[in-house]
Parts: C-alpha cells; sequence; structure tokens
C-alpha cells in the first residue's frame, strides 16, 4: 500500500498550473500592485506624521482646514442625497417598467462616467459665467453660483450623478416585478409597496451606491477646481486645499489633509468589502464605473 | 482498446467518491455507467479520462498503467454534458483545435487538417455549417460538433458524460439513435455516463449499475433487468414492487402463509417482483391474496394497490383496464418472475 | 391579438400595474435634463457659435495637438499596461487561493475611492527625482516625474481597476468544463491559457481597456501634479483647458472640450459595439 502510494506520481489537475508558476504569477501581480497601490497610499501617511503628531495635527485644525473640511461635508450632504433619490427614482422607472428610449435613458445615465471632469466643470462656468447668458442676469439680483457652494455642489452632483442608479438599475432588473405585483394585488399601495417590500430588497444595494457616490462627492477635483475660484476658507474643498498647500510646497500640511482623505477611501472600501461579503459580491451590482 | 480499472478508489476531502472499484471495459464495446446522481459515475469517467487522479488503484489502458500519463497524453476523446465548446471558436475550429495544438512534429498540414475537419463535419451531418459559431447553433448540433471535436484527435478511447443531459426529450431520442449508428460504424471503445435507464439499456452492450461509489452490478440490458443482483438494481431499473417475507423449508413466506414461490434459504428475506410480469388467480392455493386500497390509470394498465397480510404489507401490481378490480374487493395473484434477497442481519 | 402587436407599436410604455412610474421617469428625465444635458448642451451651443475656421484654428494650434497627443499617448500606454497586467491580476484573484487575497481585492478599487488630488501628491512625492523611487532613477539620467512617463504612471493608478473589475467576473463564469476540454484534445496549459481561455476573455478585455483609456484621456487631478506641465511636453488637455478658462479663452477651452467630449462619446460607443457584437456572437459579454 505505502509502496503503491510512494511510486504514484503526483499529477497536476488539467485545469492547474505548477506552484512555480503560481508563485511566478502571484508574485508579479503583488509586487505590480504594491508598486502601483500601496505605495501610493503607504506615502500619504508616511509624509503626513514625518513632522510629528501634533504638526499632523495644527494642519488639520488650521482655520482653513477646518473650513475646507467643513466645505466638503456640507457639498457631500447635499449632492449624495440628491443622487440617492434620483438613483432610487430612475432605477424604479427603469426596472419595472417597459417603455421606448430605455437604453438610450441608461446610456445617458452613465454619461458624466465618460467625461472629464474638468469638462463636467466647465459646461457649468459656460452656463453661469459672467461671459454665459445667464451670468448678467444673475449678476443683477446677486445670485451667486460659480465660485461660491452651489456651483460646487452642481459640478459634485455632475460627476457622482451615475453611482446609485447605477448599482441600483441591474440589482432592480434582476429582481424583477414580481414582488411588487404581489404586494399590490395584497392590498398595499405603491408607496407601502416601496417602502415595504422593495426597499428592504435593495437595501444592500443601494448602501453600496451611496457608500460610493459619497467617497467621489467628497474626493472630486477636477470638476470642482474648475468652478470653485479657489477662495481660501470659502470655496476651498478639502482636495482643493489639499492642492494649495502642495503649490506651497507645505508638504506635511498637504499630506496631513490628504491622510484624511485616504482614510476616508480606506473606510469605503473596508465598508465596501463588508457589503460584498454580507450579500454576495455578484449582487453588488454591475462593480464597473 | 482495452480499458482496465483496477481497485480504484478516489476521495474528495475524505469523502470516498469512488470505493474499490474495478471494471474491465474490451474493445469495441459500448458501455453506460448507470446510477443515480452521487452514485461515482462520472468520477470514474473522469478518472479514466485522467482529469482526476485516483487517490489508489490503477486504470490501464490496453494493459499498460496509465497512472503516469496526463490527460493530454492518454489520447481519449472526452465529450462534456454542457459541450464545452469553444464560443470564440467557429465549428471549423472547434473540430481542427485537438490537430492544430499538437506540437509542431506530430502537427499535420493544414489542407489536412482542413480536410479531416470537413470529413468529420460530414460524418456529423453538419456540412455547411462550418463557418458557425456556437452560439449559433441548436443543442443537439453543438453535441454532435463537440463529438467531431473529441474524434479528430483519433482517441483511443471515446468518453461521454451525460452527453444527452442537457437536450431536450425529443432530439435526445434522435441522437442516441445516432450516437449507436455511430458506433456501430467507427467501432470506438467507447462510455457514456448517463442516470437515464431508458437511454442505458437502449443503447449500451454491457451496463454498468453504480451507488454509492461502488459497481453495483455488470452486465446487458437483458442481465440487468431480468437478474438484477441486488436489491438496488432491482429497484433503481424498471419498476419494482416489494414485500418482506421470510424464506423457510424452500419456501417463501409471508407472515404465517406460503405464496407458492420456492426459495433456497432460510431467515428474513425481501421479495421483488415487476409490478406487470404477474398472473392474475381465480382460486388460491399457496398465492398472494390481497384488498384493493387505491387504483390509479397508467397509460396502458390499472395500476393498484394493494395490501397484504390484513394491511401488514402494501404492493403495487398492475392489471388490464377493463379488469373489474374495485375498492375493497379481494385480489389474488402471483409473480411470474421475481427476486428474492436475503436481508442482512 | 395582431390588434395588440399593432397598438404596441406606437405605444411608449408597456402596461403594468405598479404604480409611479410617469412620477419617477419625469422626476428623473427633469433632473437628468438639468444637471446633464441642458449643461452639455450649452457646451455644444457655445461650440458651434464658433466660426469653422476659429475652430480649426484652436485645433490645429501646436500646443493644442501637443496636449492632445500627450493625453491620448499616455492614457493609450496606460490602458495597454492595465490590460496585461489587469488580466494577469485577475488570474491570480479568481484561481489563487493565498494568504491576503482578500485583501488585495479589496485594494484593487482603491483608485476608484482615493481621491485624485491625494493620489496626485503621493505620486509625485513618490517619483519626484528626491522622492521614494525617483531617487533610484535620478542618477542615472531618467527622470519621471514631470516627463510624459510620470503622466503615464498616474494614468496606469488611475485606469487599472477599470480593467480588472471588468475582467473578474467573466473570468469567474469560465466553465472549467472548457479548460478540460482543451486538455482532453492534447493541448497544453499554456495553449489553454493563450488559445482557448483569453480570446474568449477578448471582449471583456477590450472593454476594461476601452474604459481605462476613455478615463485616462480626461484624467485630471492625479495626472497635474506628477506631470510638471510642460507645454508641448508633459502638458495634457484637461489642463489645457483650465488654463484656457484661466486666461478668460472661453473658445479655447470650449473647443477643446468639444474634441474631448467627442472622442468620449466614440470611446463609448466603441465599447458599447464591443459588447453588441460579442453578445451576437458568444451570447455573453
Amino acid at each position: 500500500m505505502t509502496d503503491r502510494m510512494l511510486r504514484k506520481p503526483h499529477l497536476r489537475s488539467p485545469t492547474d498550473e505548477t506552484l512555480l508558476t503560481k508563485l511566478v504569477l502571484i508574485g508579479i501581480g503583488g509586487s505590480f500592485l504594491a508598486f502601483f497601490l500601496f505605495l501610493p497610499l503607504i506615502v500619504v501617511f508616511v509624509e503626513a506624521f514625518r513632522n510629528g503628531i501634533g504638526r499632523y495635527w495644527d494642519a488639520l485644525v488650521e482655520p482653513d482646514a477646518a473650513a475646507a473640511i467643513r466645505l466638503t461635508l456640507t457639498v457631500a450632504a447635499i449632492a449624495v442625497p440628491l443622487n440617492l433619490v434620483f438613483g432610487v427614482a430612475a432605477a424604479w422607472a427603469i426596472a419595472k417598467f417597459e417603455f421606448r428610449g430605455k437604453a438610450f435613458l441608461i446610456t445617458l445615465i452613465d454619461l458624466p462616467f465618460s467625461i472629464s471632469p474638468v469638462i463636467s466643470g466647465l459646461v457649468y462656468v459656460l452656463l453661469f459665467g459672467s461671459q454665459s447668458l445667464l451670468g448678467p442676469i444673475l449678476k443683477r439680483y446677486g445670485i451667486e453660483i460659480l465660485f461660491a457652494v452651489p456651483g460646487i455642489v452642481l459640478a459634485t452632483v455632475f460627476v457622482t450623478f451615475p453611482f446609485v442608479a447605477r448599482e441600483l438599475i441591474p440589482l432592480m432588473q434582476d429582481q424583477g416585478t414580481g414582488d411588487e405585483e404581489a404586494a399590490l394585488s395584497l392590498g398595499a399601495s405603491g408607496w407601502q409597496t416601496f417602502r415595504f417590500v422593495t426597499l428592504p430588497n435593495i437595501k444592500w444595494g443601494l448602501l453600496y451606491g451611496v457608500l460610493l457616490c459619497n467617497a467621489r462627492a467628497m474626493g472630486e477635483f477636477g470638476a470642482v477646481s474648475v468652478v470653485s475660484g479657489h477662495i481660501r476658507g470659502l470655496t476651498n474643498t478639502m482636495p482643493l486645499h489639499v492642492e494649495i498647500l502642495y503649490n506651497e510646497y507645505n508638504m506635511a500640511a498637504a499630506f496631513a489633509v490628504a491622510s484624511l482623505l485616504a482614510a476616508l477611501a480606506l473606510v469605503t472600501l473596508a465598508l465596501k468589502t463588508l457589503l460584498e461579503i454580507r450579500f454576495d459580491a455578484g449582487n453588488a451590482g454591475g462593480r464597473r464605473h | 482498446m482495452d480499458v482496465s480499472v483496477s481497485h480504484v478508489t478516489k476521495e474528495f476531502a475524505r469523502f470516498p467518491a469512488l470505493n474499490d472499484v474495478s471494471l474491465d471495459i474490451h474493445s469495441g464495446e459500448l458501455i453506460a455507467l448507470l446510477g443515480p446522481s452521487g452514485s461515482g459515475k462520472t468520477t470514474l469517467l473522469r478518472l479514466i479520462a485522467g482529469l482526476d487522479q485516483p487517490t489508489d488503484g490503477q486504470i490501464l489502458f490496453g494493459g499498460e498503467d496509465a497512472s503516469h500519463k496526463s490527460v493530454q497524453e492518454r489520447n481519449i476523446g472526452f465529450v462534456f454534458q454542457h459541450y464545452a465548446l469553444f464560443r470564440h471558436m467557429t465549428v471549423a475550429e472547434n473540430i481542427g483545435f485537438g490537430l492544430k495544438v499538437r506540437p509542431a512534429a506530430a502537427r499535420p498540414p493544414k489542407t489536412e487538417i482542413r480536410r479531416r475537419v470537413g470529413e468529420l463535419l460530414e460524418m456529423i451531418q453538419l456540412s455547411g455549417l462550418e463557418k458557425r459559431y456556437p452560439n449559433q447553433l441548436s443543442g443537439g448540433q453543438r453535441q454532435r460538433v463537440a463529438l467531431a471535436r473529441a474524434m479528430a484527435i483519433e482517441p483511443r478511447v471515446l468518453l461521454l458524460d451525460e452527453p444527452f443531459g442537457a437536450l431536450d426529450a425529443k432530439v435526445r431520442k434522435e441522437l442516441r439513435k445516432w450516437l449507436r449508428d455511430f458506433h456501430d460504424r467507427t467501432g470506438h471503445t467507447t462510455v457514456f455516463v448517463t442516470h437515464d435507464q431508458e437511454e442505458a439499456l437502449e443503447l449500451a452492450d454491457r451496463v454498468v449499475v453504480m451507488s454509492q461509489g461502488r459497481i453495483e452490478q455488470v452486465g446487458s440490458a437483458d442481465d440487468v433487468y431480468d437478474r438484477p443482483s441486488s436489491p438496488f438494481v432491482h429497484r433503481f431499473i424498471g419498476e419494482a414492487s416489494e414485500v418482506a417475507v421470510r424464506m423457510e423449508d424452500g419456501e417463501v413466506w409471508i407472515d404465517d402463509r406460503t405464496v407458492g414461490l420456492k426459495a433456497d434459504g432460510n431467515g428474513p428475506a425481501r421479495l421483488f417482483f415487476r409490478p406487470h410480469d404477474l398472473e392474475l388467480l381465480t382460486g388460491c392455493g399457496g398465492c398472494f391474496e390481497g384488498v384493493v386500497v387505491g387504483s390509479r390509470r397508467l397509460a396502458g394498465a390499472r395500476r393498484l394497490e394493494v395490501e397484504l397480510g390484513g394491511g401488514r404489507h402494501r404492493v403495487e401490481i398492475d392489471v388490464p383496464v377493463d379488469h373489474p378490480a374495485a375498492m375493497k374487493s379481494g385480489l389474488n395473484f402471483r409473480p411470474r418472475h421475481w427476486r428474492v434477497f436475503p436481508v442482512a442481519g | 391579438m395582431t390588434s395588440a402587436t399593432a397598438f404596441k407599436r406606437w405605444r411608449v410604455k408597456e402596461p403594468s400595474i405598479i404604480p409611479g412610474f410617469g412620477l419617477t421617469l419625469g422626476f428623473s428625465l427633469a433632473y437628468l435634463s438639468l444637471i446633464i444635458l441642458i449643461p452639455l448642451a450649452g457646451l455644444v451651443w457655445r461650440a458651434s457659435s464658433l466660426s469653422g475656421a476659429e475652430l480649426l484654428a484652436i485645433l490645429t494650434d501646436a500646443r493644442t495637438l501637443a496636449a492632445l497627443k500627450v493625453s491620448f499617448g499616455t492614457a493609450l500606454i496606460a490602458a495597454a499596461v492595465n490590460a496585461v497586467f489587469g488580466v494577469l491580476i485577475c488570474w491570480v484573484l479568481v484561481r489563487y487561493d493565498f494568504p491576503g487575497r482578500r485583501l488585495i481585492d479589496a485594494m484593487v478599487d482603491l483608485p476608484f475611492a482615493l481621491p485624485t488630488a491625494v493620489a496626485g501628491i503621493s505620486l509625485s512625492a513618490l517619483y519626484a527625482p528626491q522622492g521614494w523611487i525617483g531617487a533610484w532613477f535620478a542618477p542615472f539620467g531618467i527622470r519621471i516625474a514631470y516627463t510624459p512617463i510620470g503622466i503615464t504612471i498616474a494614468l496606469i493608478f488611475i485606469g487599472l481597476p477599470f480593467v480588472v473589475r471588468t475582467v473578474q467576473p467573466v473570468m469567474e463564469e469560465i466553465d472549467r468544463d472548457v479548460e478540460e476540454a482543451a486538455a482532453t484534445l492534447g493541448a497544453n496549459r499554456f495553449q489553454t491559457v493563450f488559445k482557448v481561455l483569453l480570446p474568449g476573455l477578448a471582449p471583456a478585455i477590450l472593454t476594461g481597456f476601452a474604459l481605462a483609456f476613455a478615463r485616462g484621456v480626461g484624467e485630471y487631478g492625479s495626472v497635474v501634479f506628477i506631470a510638471g506641465n510642460i507645454p508641448y511636453v508633459s502638458e495634457i488637455a484637461p489642463l489645457l483647458i483650465v488654463i484656457r478658462l484661466e486666461e478668460f479663452n472661453y473658445a479655447g477651452a470650449t473647443a477643446i472640450a468639444t474634441i474631448m467630449l467627442a472622442i468620449s462619446f466614440a470611446m463609448l460607443l466603441v465599447i458599447n459595439l464591443i459588447q453588441a457584437w460579442s453578445r451576437a456572437r458568444y451570447g455573453h459579454d
């Protein structure tokens, strides 16, 4: 018995590679990621704490930084709920009904993903700027959109527009309309059907979309940069504040603020992973952004 | 090519999928591995192919141990249940694949490959579809392409895993007949796995009945149907009525009476017979005496549920549609053919 | 039946007992128009008010052309690098089990989650001549930051998850059957991977490549810090738009934006065509 076991060569499964091949591939992939993904992340924290925790803290509580943090939170607090409501409404219309032009509508919703953030900002400059048709009217009534908070919110809404809808549409399409029809046949109102039947089914996908939407809203740079006007303490979001500090060669402070954003990214990734484990990665929508 | 499976055991994570299985497959034979799911039939097929390695035991091709040979070296043709066609390749590319990937020294020239593909297409009656992609074919056509692809490498043995499993009933029947003709024409040693007894009995020269990782019986369709060697085979193939009996004094006893069946042996046993294979009697001197407690219509007969021994046993028998038996009426019968298996312990 | 199908022909919406169609679609369309369509239309309208000669002059301006060339060139190289390494990483993540796999899988999304400005300053700190990595290359006279190489590195960072997340689900669905079939036909592992598996993944890889490329062309935040922004050398098209805006040269900004937008739409079309073609031929994307 033992004799035969010893003689038996260990033949590899035909759908498997040799251990060496595996190690080499894992090594290459791992190095690539370490080099391009992990290292930049580590640098942020190392540079942020280079001059000690005291200086780190100073950089965050300094009035302009605090104002930038406040503005970033404000902008996200407006942009995310808006896109959440839109995402749910659009997904309801698209997933629960058959109508003409649906595919085209989905393409339009995805549009902001394929537009350069700079252009996303530019369109608002062209719409509301002093040279535009609306510019003089806005000026007469003293309404400030560009180089003010409303402009920043608009640009942020633009770039984060598809996130929630994108997660919900495939999820709700997969779930079909059977549950809703059953609820309605049992006498539930439209709102009750949504609240008690649809919402529980999509809550994780919804959360997932909100998470990604929020991360982008807080981190958006290009579009916001174009419309903000870079007024310190007033129209600087955190990413813009990072840029200003960096351009002033105030590296430690720049990386301190950046480390907050990086921490936000890490929390987002952790929650996202938890959600995927929680409700099977496959259901987490398209997973493509 | 003879294939011999010798004392093969296969464990998956300590769970025995095959337990000391031995089987001789003769050259040119068409053999069916038949069993319920989990019986180990597909595992056995994959071991023969070299897609998996046995935990213990040997597989011999023409007397030569194949344990050291990879699946590529075994030169077998394997047809998968879900075809496993390469969907980015045309029908012709699929069929020619096995020739194209040969090492340069053994690879036939392009024109030769094209000729062979043409021949095979003709054989599977799909000439003219060589430019199609698998996605553009019906299920039956795909299965035939899969077969042609496996045949292209001139395999020593053809192995088919549930070849008709994914097809609808009509196509299944057609393809079954077609495979039989195909085998008769080419004479390849062929092993196919199925859970469909009708398919196995109709198609195979010999049927290997498997259950729980073991071979229960190997034999022709007549063997396994008429002379099942175990209660499992009797229940699994065809329909079976069974009743707990006792063997004593060369007779079969139900409770305290004989039923007119001879048997050698002593002790508790189970009696098996086919519901349709019995004679109805009027008088009863040593026969089955029962009361009808249920009746339902089958296609060509009426199936009665009959209580024996005052309700201690219940069996099913078939009677002609116009048989007058009514509920609660008495009924006498005796099986024409039967098997008795002693109950262990 | 005939009348029903005849009706269907000019009905906008299939009948349904589920309520809320008008409300949700109405709101969606209004919101979409306000946020996306009207502003975009404004851009197009502004562009159309430029005369053909003006437009041509802006677009054939040497600096514009150089910027477009830098943007497209670096995005193309970065997307190609990502196509190769992204597929390799997918393979490792899908096929192998090793300690840290879950962590790596989660980290692939980092570029989606990390604000581009953070990535930008971090990469330039790494690759600047006195930076962590840049210092290794500086003695050999190789400059990474402030050259197109630096831009490419930033775009590799940004684009990687597009390839991985596009290819991964398709790779997960590969039937083991197909690989086993190739092996029974005599193909060795190398042939199985390169003749059977990868060609089957080609549509997904192409889509991921196109997505990474499209994103790279428009990328701004992660690039401006590492690029050095030297006109004609390492100045990207989105930055040139910003510069034109700061010069109050709205016509210039609009023209460059329009050409980039047109190319974005073309890319979107290409991606959709790849998917449609793949669905039609192979029955999956």
